[in-house]
């Protein structure tokens, strides 16, 4: 009986995931059939439909719809999400090219990796169930392993793929593990039937459940202490996908991980709320401390990016609109910092080779200012100094624990942010105070426009950061 | 114009992206960006005295107030100012010539990124005194660490890197806690609008907790004793012009702030803090002056003693008595005016020998006639001899504290014994005795330059210290309303407690 007509407003909430998922099977096809050389027009069509459902998903209302029986949601704050989720498959593609065509990995499978991991965050923001949850988690997971070995000939990034793989499936294990232990205590996968069976009590077994879960998706957005694989798997895999992965999977773990527990745990926030605390001091301190010790620059970031997902936590350990609110603001900033650093780690190249040795940068103020103070600025963002957009940032997690009374944590969480401005320090002291070593070459269009847009957004946040605020505490009530 | 106080924090960012857009590496740009900073820190000094002109010092009120949407309705951008924030904005935009002429030939390279990093900076510190919202305030605070971080590191000397380290994350942590409190005051009061905050009465636990977190930031930034440790490190490797700002104005933001925060939005913690203050504050005046006493960079020495004179500061502020705050304001103001010439002094000597070792220099008066004159100016002030500026501050905090505490007084006043002490004898090393040592026997005395900059700050150290109610006039309007305020709301504890059985 269903005719178009009224299937139509069922999967109209889905209509930007079906057109990506529709897109991907037709280039799919396209780049089997043409082969190795269909790789520049696969990258532009791939950006073309990501650029498409990125203005499917601004069109859309932000008004909660659920489709496919209440596995599928669309809300304001899924709307936030799926935008910066999409921006960072944009810029992922837009800044690759140069260092694949360097490393002579312009293969089509890439830019079609990255959209079906895409797809899979874009699902995973908008899970209402456990079962969307792992389908979503499990088809971005799964291109992400592929992507991060993607430079086959290298050993370091083949390991980097396996190191991610196996250590990915055992954390999909505990999250599923998780999964069926709170199915079973409370009969419900939908997220709204957990939250009610658990409003009448809860049970040891539903609470290993919750943790369980917690701890599969803490792997997946690298929180203490299941951040192992990020050092190896950021340095191992090649540039731009490391870009990729401190952006999108991110953010989009972290949606998932704020709708899980403020959809279907809201009753038991002092349970959850332990584990959240916990997982976010050990973060910020080892984001803080262990990369004080690091080298190379994207192992540095990686150590860095624990920290900041640290930082994250705390806006939900606060588990307030405010705190959501915090959390959605400071992963859009984080993303428009952490392409404005990788931007510029692309662009520490000479003649093709790609550096990734801190020491590297020395001096660069003298051979090439710009860049200099684009990294200069993104560093200190990202240590939240004011008045860069970092330290807007970190106000709004704090702000939001200070207001549910969780002063350690925001104590602590400062006191880490100062010792984790001695490295972000260390790499401004090398580029301004070292003697300059020889100059890189001069980096394509695509690497100085989003070094410099990103450097310029970070500084003119101060000014009008009235819309973003706006917008996140928007995407933060569609939860509550 | 009601947007004056804007108009000054934009002057010197305009200034500093016209020097980004001067072509580089022609003959002469180097001086064209000398001279487009010098012009815009000028211009900068004029239009701050048009303000001067606009402001009213006998109203108790903030002025030239300018709001402006920013990140809510709650936290939005608000400028003002009143007679505690005026003269620091007069003392940065007048310090900041000479900053720019004194590194006119000692800074050679980088010029530019020199001259836009002390124009940001100047616009950070206006901003830091006009803010009248705490979230608008702490980002200027703040923001003023990453141009000194650079000038520190970039052009400083030898150990500049660990100095410049040390400066950033010592400041830091201070503030990071700061902002705990801030955000704290944030919820409870549902505003960060300083003047609202003012009047706004928060519990007395919580304005402990509250006190200590603003403390820990201004402690450091003042820097008091035992938390000064920063200053000499940063003092002796910055540059000469980095050491003036250092020592003229950022340290001023931690009595500042004593003053602006502390006092008005916690006045109990205030009162029930006083009296670790005083400790803290004698051991800043007893202690680093003996430090000071042995030491044998001149930089070094006057680092220490600016720490001991920040204790006279915080002992003024602390003693909450008028003659104890005002005597705090003006010897903030003097010391900017004392301390800036003192570091000129030493640029001019350093730039000569290339360095500050007392033990490289003696008998300078035969050669420098007129720089021995200036200096004992400077060394006079110094020390705090009647009929210079730094007489009327010392003697006021004093007074101050003899009325809170005559232990108190009896204490700090061997300060100024020991800063006679070091103050003259170090002038003796350098300036006086016979001139022996034979690379001092071509030393030229000050060129046309160095004495346009010394004299006029000679002459206002004179001037303030005939003519103190030019500036305590100023800053006994706020003052009254604050010790009523602070009487009120410790004397309701008072009660309270003495009702409570």
């Amino acid at each position: 009986m269903s005719s178009p007509l009224t299937v139509l407003p069922v999967i109209a909430p889905a209509i930007p995931e079906l057109f990506t998922g529709v897109g991907a099977l037709v280039l799919v096809l396209f780049g089997a059939v043409f082969g190795e050389k269909s790789y520049a027009f696969v990258r532009w069509l791939v950006m073309l439909v990501l650029a498409v459902a990125l203005i499917l998903v601004y069109l859309s209302s932000g008004v909660r719809v659920e489709a496919f029986n209440g596995a599928f949601v669309l809300d304001g704050f899924a709307r936030f999400m799926k935008i910066a989720v999409l921006w960072g498959s944009l810029i992922t593609l837009y800044i690759a090219d140069s260092y694949l065509k360097d490393t002579k990995r312009q293969a089509f499978e890439f830019p079609l990796l990255i959209l079906i991991a895409t797809l899979g965050m874009m699902l995973m923001i908008s899970a209402n169930d456990l079962i969307a949850l792992y389908l979503g988690l499990e088809l971005s997971s799964l291109s992400l392993y592929v992507i991060a070995s993607f430079d086959r000939d290298n050993v370091k990034s083949t390991e980097a793929g396996l190191k991610y793989f196996v250590l990915g499936a055992l954390s999909s294990g505990m999250l599923l593990y998780g999964a069926s232990l709170i199915y079973g205590m409370t009969g419900a996968v939908s997220f709204a039937g957990i939250a009610k069976a658990l409003s009448s009590g809860v049970s040891v077994g539903a609470i290993f459940g919750l943790v369980f879960i917690l701890a599969g998706l803490a792997f997946k957005i690298s929180a203490v202490p299941f951040h192992m694989w990020t050092p190896d798997v950021y340095e191992g895999a090649p540039t731009p996908v490391t870009a990729f992965f401190a952006a999108g999977p991110k953010i989009a773990a972290v949606a998932l991980l704020v709708r899980v527990i403020e959809q279907a745990f809201p009753g038991i926030e002092t349970q959850w709320q332990q584990v959240i605390v916990f997982i976010a001091i050990a973060s910020m301190g080892l984001g803080a401390f262990a990369a004080i010790g690091q080298k190379n620059i994207k192992r540095l970031l990686a150590y860095s990016s624990i920290g900041h997902i640290g930082y994250v936590l705390v806006g939900l350990a606060a588990g307030t609109p405010d705190g959501v609110a915090g959390v959605a603001t400071y992963l859009a900033i984080y993303l428009v910092t952490s392409f404005g650093a990788f931007a510029c780690v692309l662009a520490m190249n000479r003649n093709g080779h790609y550096f990734e040795d801190i020491n590297e940068l020395a001096g660069l103020s003298r051979t090439n200012p710009a860049l200099a103070f684009a990294f200069a600025m993104l560093m200190f963002s990202l240590a939240g100094v004011p008045p860069l957009a970092g330290f807007f940032a970190k106000w709004y997690v704090f702000a939001a624990a200070v207001n549910a009374k969780l002063y350690p944590l925001a104590i602590i969480g400062v006191v880490t942010s100062v010792v984790g401005a001695y490295y972000y320090l260390r790499i401004v002291k090398i580029i301004y105070f070292d003697e300059p070593r020889e100059a890189f070459t001069p980096a394509p269009v695509a690497i100085r426009f989003v070094a410099s847009v990103a450097a310029l957004l970070v500084l003119a946040f101060v000014l009008a950061p009235a819309p973003l605020v706006n917008a996140a505490s928007h995407a933060a009530k569609s939860l509550f | 114009m009601h947007n004056l106080l804007s108009t000054l924090i934009l002057i010197p960012l305009i200034g500093a992206a016209f020097i980004l857009f001067v072509p580089k590496g022609r003959e002469g740009s180097l001086n064209n960006i000398r001279w487009i900073a010098l012009i815009t820190t000028l211009v900068t000094f004029g239009v701050s005295l048009l303000a001067w002109q606009k402001f009213d010092p006998t109203s108790p009120a903030f002025q030239l107030i300018e709001q402006g949407p920013w990140i809510s309705d709650a936290i939005r951008f608000k400028l003002g100012v009143d007679g505690y924030s005026m003269p620091f904005i007069l003392l940065s935009t007048f310090l900041m010539p000479f900053c720019i002429v004194a590194s006119w030939v000692s800074v050679e390279k980088r010029v530019a990124e020199y001259m836009i990093a002390f124009l940001v900076l100047e616009a950070l510190m206006i901003g830091v005194f006009a803010a009248l919202d705490l979230v608008l305030f702490y980002v200027f605070f703040e923001a003023g660490l990453i141009p000194m971080f650079l000038i520190i590191g970039v052009w400083g000397g030898k150990r500049r890197i660990y100095a410049s380290f040390k400066f950033f994350l010592y400041t830091l942590l201070g503030s990071v806690l700061m902002l705990i409190a801030i955000m704290t005051m944030y919820w409870t009061a549902g505003t960060t609008d300083i003047p609202t905050l003012m009047k706004f009465a928060f519990p007395a636990t919580m304005q402990k907790w509250l006190w200590i977190g603003f403390f820990a930031s201004f402690a450091v930034k003042m820097p008091m004793w035992p938390l000064h440790t920063w200053l000499p490190d940063a003092h002796v490797e910055a540059p000469t012009a980095g050491s003036i700002i250092l020592a003229a104005i950022l340290l001023k933001m931690g009595g500042y702030g004593f003053l602006r925060f502390s006092l008005p939005m916690f006045p109990i913690a205030s009162a029930d803090f006083a009296h670790f203050m005083f400790f803290l504050s004698l051991g800043a005046i007893i202690y680093t002056s003996l430090v000071a006493l042995v030491q044998e960079d001149v930089k070094k020495l006057i680092a220490y003693s600016s720490v001991a004179h920040m204790g006279y500061v915080t002992l003024g502020i602390f003693t909450l008595t008028e003659q104890g705050i005002e005597g705090a304001m003006f010897q903030m103001i003097s010391h900017g005016i004392i301390s800036a010439a003192l570091f000129l002094c030493v640029g001019v000597i350093y730039d000569r020998m290339h360095t500050r070792e007392i033990s490289a220099y003696g008998g300078l008066v035969h050669r420098m006639p007129l720089y021995a004159a200036v200096m004992l100016i400077f060394t006079m002030g110094n020390v705090g001899l009647p009929g210079t500026c730094g007489f009327i501050g010392e003697f006021l905090t004093l007074l101050g504290s003899r009325i809170a505490n005559s232990w108190v007084a009896l204490f700090a006043t061997t300060g100024v014994v020991l800063s006679a002490t070091y103050a003259l004898w170090m002038y003796a090393r350098v300036v006086l005795g016979k001139l022996v040592k034979p690379e001092l026997m071509n030393i030229k005395d000050l060129s046309l330059r160095e004495a346009m900059l010394l004299v006029p700050l000679a002459i206002l150290t004179i001037y303030f210290g005939f003519h103190a109610n030019a500036i305590l006039d100023v800053v006994s309007v706020p003052t009254e309303p604050l010790l009523a305020a602070l009487k009120t709301a410790v004397g309701s504890v008072k009660t309270a407690s003495l009702v409570a059985p």
